[in-house]
């Protein structure tokens, strides 16, 4: 059954469209499970998407492109390098600025019919209620765990809907929360995963199409839930493999026990998020282990005094390929297995890309007896930034 | 005809990098049970210490969540697929939960 959402009271809607607009919007418009009602429903409608990277880029030009009046962009971002990969809202032009900024000059390029906010700043618990109470639909495109627990309770406080999306290397993720009846993130997830359980992170990464694919998909339920029209991903998680290139939905169901959404809710307003996932700071847990360090500085000095140095790499082999420092390639989810390549006996100075992976790597070596062990301080991209700048970084 | 465990990417590291596994059980605690016996590092990743299931990892038998059938103790028949749901965040740069790190890409 279509579930439609209500427009927010404030300005009057609007009631027509121009001539320009009919043209613009003229394949919506032939449609009968659009015409000219679904525009002007698009036309009067607000969403906020928070965050403008990966999933918000389809998102937003999708949004903007179709009519939806009214866009919010939440980012406190700045546009790099390694986003032009997937963040296809910006150009190559774009490096340096802020991603919130960028994507609104973008889409009002697009659509020059529409309004367009932008956010330049962090979604948080003191803003977010503030921030959501002017739209009618938010999308949550971010990608960590506190903000995800907190678009989702800001959401249940204020009874709006929230299109879920999240993406994994070749894996995505997708639904709508925090429709009346329907579960939300919370009755999937109660609580988060804690930092730091899996000590590796080299698998990361993610296939540029796929954040296109899942907020394609987020911008297809949104304009559903505008429209009134078709059925939603309420109450089903949609699962895309897209190496295997396979659609599954899994049924989620409303926990009437649920914290926020449930009969007795125990969340009844908006929490620190970052102390419920046990990060702290602003986003990213600093190494997680504190073991002896040398400075890529140093090391450059005591490798032209001819000291003898055991360079150990414990990145992946495709990382190797991608630059190295000449070292002793063991990845370290093998080094339980191959501890018995190294010599305890020489200095060793292990290096990933980052230098926590090797902190790591030092943390277990040391506890397996080894004591002349030293971690690569910044790793690769440190040394990129003090010794040899020829070294790419990545 | 056995029951088939799903692992998805983050876990596969733990799995011999497999994404599937197949068993005779009879239930889906027998399932993961074969799946953690066969793959060791698995076991921190989906159990705690005294053996229970992690709250974090949800469990499905075909579209079902196991929370709302019988747990552990469902009872599964040949054919079946289970699958091991986790959070994804889709991730900032260095986040790295339940291995599933960013939309930036590499975790460290």
């Amino acid at each position: 059954m279509a579930t439609t959402v209500q427009p927010q009271t404030g300005a009057k809607p609007a009631a027509s469209l121009s001539n320009e607009e009919i043209l613009r919007y003229s394949r919506h418009l032939i449609m009968p499970e659009v015409g000219m009602e679904g525009q002007l429903k698009l036309k009067n409608a607000k969403v906020l998407l928070i965050g403008t990277g990966g999933l918000g880029a389809p998102l937003g030009l999708y949004l903007a492109a179709a009519g939806v009046g009214k866009l919010g962009l939440v980012d406190f971002d700045v546009v790099d390098f390694t986003n032009l990969q997937r963040q296809v809202t910006f150009g190559t032009s774009d490096v340096g600025k802020p991603k919130s900024e960028a994507a609104r000059a973008r889409l009002a390029n697009l659509n020059p019919d529409i309004q367009i906010q932008s956010f330049e700043t962090q979604l948080t618990s003191a803003n977010a209620l503030e921030l959501f109470k002017d739209f009618d639909v938010i999308v949550d495109g971010t990608d960590n765990f506190p903000t995800r627990y907190l678009v989702n309770d800001a959401c249940i406080l204020l009874g709006k809907p929230n299109v879920y999306g999240s993406i994994f290397r070749f894996e995505g993720q997708a639904t709508v929360f925090g429709m009346p009846d329907g579960p939300c993130y919370r009755c999937l997830y109660p609580e988060p995963p804690p930092p730091g359980l899996v000590p590796s992170c080299a698998e990361g990464g993610v296939l540029g199409v796929l954040p296109g694919i899942v907020g394609s998909i987020q911008a297809m339920e949104t304009i559903k839930l505008i429209l009134g029209r078709g059925e939603n991903l309420v109450g089903r998680l949609l699962l895309f493999d897209a190496l295997g290139m396979k659609f599954r939905e899994l049924k989620l169901r409303k926990n009437p026990n649920c914290p926020v959404c449930g009969a007795h809710p125990t969340i009844t307003k908006l929490i620190d998020y970052y102390e419920f996932c046990g990060v702290r700071g602003e986003e990213a847990p600093g190494p997680t282990v504190q073991v002896p360090e040398i400075t890529p500085r140093e090391l450059k000095a005591r490798l032209n005094r001819g000291d003898d140095l055991f360079i150990l790499d414990v990145r992946e082999p495709h990382e190797y390929q991608i630059c190295n420092l000449k070292g002793h390639l063991l990845p370290l989810g093998d080094l339980t297995r191959r501890v018995h390549e190294l010599d305890s006996s020489r200095e060793i100075v292990a290096h990933c890309r980052s230098g926590k992976r090797s902190a790591e790597a030092v943390d277990f070596l040391r506890k397996a007896g080894f004591r002349k062990i030293l971690n690569l301080k910044g790793g690769i991209l440190a040394w990129s930034d003090e010794v040899d700048p020829s070294v790419p970084k990545y | 005809m056995p029951v088939k465990v799903m692992i998805p990417s983050p876990l596969r590291p733990y799995a011999g990098k497999r994404d599937s596994a197949e068993f005779t059980a009879r239930t889906v605690g027998e399932a993961l049970g074969h799946l953690t016996t066969e793959f060791g590092e698995l076991r921190k990743h989906l159990f705690t210490e005294d053996g229970k299931l992690r709250s974090f990892v949800n469990v499905y038998v075909n579209d079902e969540d196991i929370r709302y059938l019988a747990k552990e103790n469902t009872p599964t028949k040949d054919g079946d697929t289970i699958s091991i749901i986790p959070s994804i965040a889709g991730g900032t740069r260095e986040q790295c939960v339940l291995g599933f790190v960013s939309d930036n890409g590499i975790g460290s």
